[in-house]
């Protein structure tokens, strides 16, 4: 009879034996995933399959989830730049950014210099929200900002445009060449999202300096990261070879998935 | 999702017999045995991914939104400088514990590093968010898939009607069933006992929709889509602390799983799950024999 007996004994210590190989096999194997591995491209692929999916999925105009004013029960929590060290912008902040403009330009029939004041005499639209940040928190507060899709209407988008990139004022990072510029970029659909705005308010005041003043995007079907702030210019595009390192984005650039909605 | 091995269908009367040694049977389907394997690794790939995901903002929170300026904290881990150097800590329903050196700090380089999960329990090593996503998310897609896969196959050949849903007689059993684990005692039949029918049909239809939900939850565009589905798990931060308890509950089974296969025969069970062969405890002897004998 070859059957395999056990007893307690040397149960417990084959188990004790089997736990401690399994705390050993530390995972630095896995850190060769780098950046612009094939291992790496195949992996980053899911994401693509993730942003068709959802395409597919969503209406074009699903809306997110809006909230109550009960549901804002803290000011909206700030992360990355907060306070933007770079000259030029202290300089529009201490005028209340009366000299600030946003440009709309790259493949648009009719490019655009809007200040602050004729960008709050547009129409606009407020919404309660959900900020998720890719980091796992959330955080609930009211927005109110000028559609983008009527900056759209107006610039008139070319058949060639594809992305919209927002282009920001706060250095996030150094590298050789100098000071890298936050910056993101979204699709056409979500530009024209009913709840895709530019915002310049929060929580029924003016938008504070550490939330993206004087303008920041709403983006509300992605996460956080997707949302740049302090944006000085918008520009219509049809690829991002040619801007920063060429992912569509700070981010992007730094191994983030394009597609922030999930 | 034809199965290729010998006897084309397990059942008992594929019994190959010798004199001396207790039968062998075919027990497990190839398609079950390629998708357990699937699920294996991206299970393995999950956790750590999602340890790391999780190290961004070591905090759990009950309710739609992460309370900052109130509390709703149900798990944190962190860390804390004291005269002597760094303290890890987990705080649980506001319980706290000091857990240096496994959670909330770890030690790097003889350094004593603010950390959630210390580096051996996530992919990569190192704090990288972005390519924890990435890991996490193809491997959320490959076990999503496989789980479909598997569910249409063993609807189609039978494992889970006969194998996997509990029988009235297997509710009859339980407690002697319970006994028989406790006591180390096991029977090795073509068929699962109760509990390991309790067992693997809890996490293919419990846990495995509860955590793929939720992680989808998680996702603002899915909230779009499915309107109701944040409410439903009571909020996005609800969700994601369900995610996270849906993952304690895996590594569980895990750790229960591989004690159960080293003390039930590692070899012989893990034969049945790569080969999908065998080996079943002898019929008892007739009591004829025995009378035989005494006589």
């Amino acid at each position: 009879m070859s059957r395999f007996e056990l007893s307690r004994r040397t149960f417990l210590t084959s188990a004790a034996v089997g736990g401690s190989g399994l705390l050993l096999a530390s995972c630095n194997v896995f850190d060769s995933l780098d950046r612009d591995g094939s291992v790496r491209d195949v992996l980053e692929s899911a994401n693509n399959l993730t942003y068709r999916v959802h395409r597919a999925l969503s209406n074009r105009d699903a809306l997110a989830e809006e909230f109550t004013e009960a549901d804002i029960r803290q000011p909206q929590r700030p992360n990355g730049t907060t306070d933007p060290d770079d000259e030029d912008y202290k300089a529009l902040a201490a005028n209340n950014f009366a000299d600030w403009r946003l440009e709309v330009g790259g493949l648009v029939e009719k490019p655009l210099s809007l200040s602050l004041s004729q960008l709050q005499a547009m129409p606009s639209r407020t919404q309660i929200t959900r900020h998720d940040c890719v980091e796992g928190w959330s955080c609930i507060a009211k927005w109110t900002g000028v559609p983008l899709g009527l900056i759209l209407d107006d610039a008139k988008p070319k058949p060639s445009a594809q992305y919209v990139v927002f282009h920001c004022m706060d250095t996030i990072d150094q590298d050789l060449s100098g000071s890298i510029k936050y910056y993101g970029s979204i699709d056409l659909i979500d530009a024209r999202h009913p709840q895709s705005i530019l915002a310049y308010g929060m929580n029924g005041r003016s938008l504070p300096v550490e939330n993206g003043a004087p303008l920041r995007v709403r983006v509300e079907r992605q996460l956080g990261y997707k949302m740049p702030k302090y944006v000085r210019k918008i520009e219509l595009v049809d690829s991002f070879a040619n801007i920063g390192m060429g992912h569509g984005g700070y981010w992007e650039d730094n191994g983030y998935e394009w597609y922030g909605g999930i | 999702m034809v199965d290729t091995a010998p006897g084309n269908r397990p059942a008992s009367n594929d019994v190959a017999t010798s004199i001396d040694k207790p039968p062998i049977i075919y027990r497990q389907f190839l398609w079950t045995r390629i998708t357990h394997w699937i699920w294996a690794v991206a299970i393995f790939f999950l956790l750590l991914s999602g340890l790391q995901i999780f190290n961004a903002h070591p905090t759990l929170y009950i309710g739609k939104q992460s309370g900052f300026d109130f509390s709703n904290e149900v798990l944190a881990i962190g860390s804390e400088d004291t005269a002597s150097g760094p303290v890890g800590y987990t705080r649980i329903l506001g319980e706290r514990f000091n857990t240096t050196g496994v959670l909330g700090v770890s030690v790097l380089d003889d350094t004593p590093t603010p950390r959630g999960f210390p580096p051996w329990a996530t992919i990569p090593s190192y704090q990288d968010l972005g390519t924890g996503r990435v890991v996490h998310f193809f491997f959320a897609w490959v076990l999503v898939i496989t789980l479909l896969g598997w569910l249409f196959g063993s609807v189609i050949n039978g494992h889970l009607r006969r194998d996997l849903a509990p029988r009235a007689i297997d509710m009859r059993a339980l407690p002697g069933d319970i006994l028989n684990h406790l006591k180390f005692r096991f029977h090795h039949t073509r068929e699962y006992n109760t509990l390991q029918k309790l067992a693997y049909g809890g996490v293919l239809f419990v846990v495995m929709p509860l955590i793929i939900l939720t992680g989808l939850t998680m996702s603002p565009s899915m909230d779009s889509i499915v309107p109701f589905i944040a409410d439903l798990f009571g909020g996005r931060q609800t969700a994601r602390t369900i995610h996270f308890c849906m993952m304690l509950l895996l590594v569980f089974f895990f750790i229960v799983h591989m004690l159960m296969i080293l003390a039930a025969g590692p070899i012989n069970e893990l034969r049945s799950i790569i080969t999908g062969w065998y080996r079943i405890d002898a019929p008892s002897e007739p009591i004829e024999t025995k009378e035989a004998e005494t006589r």
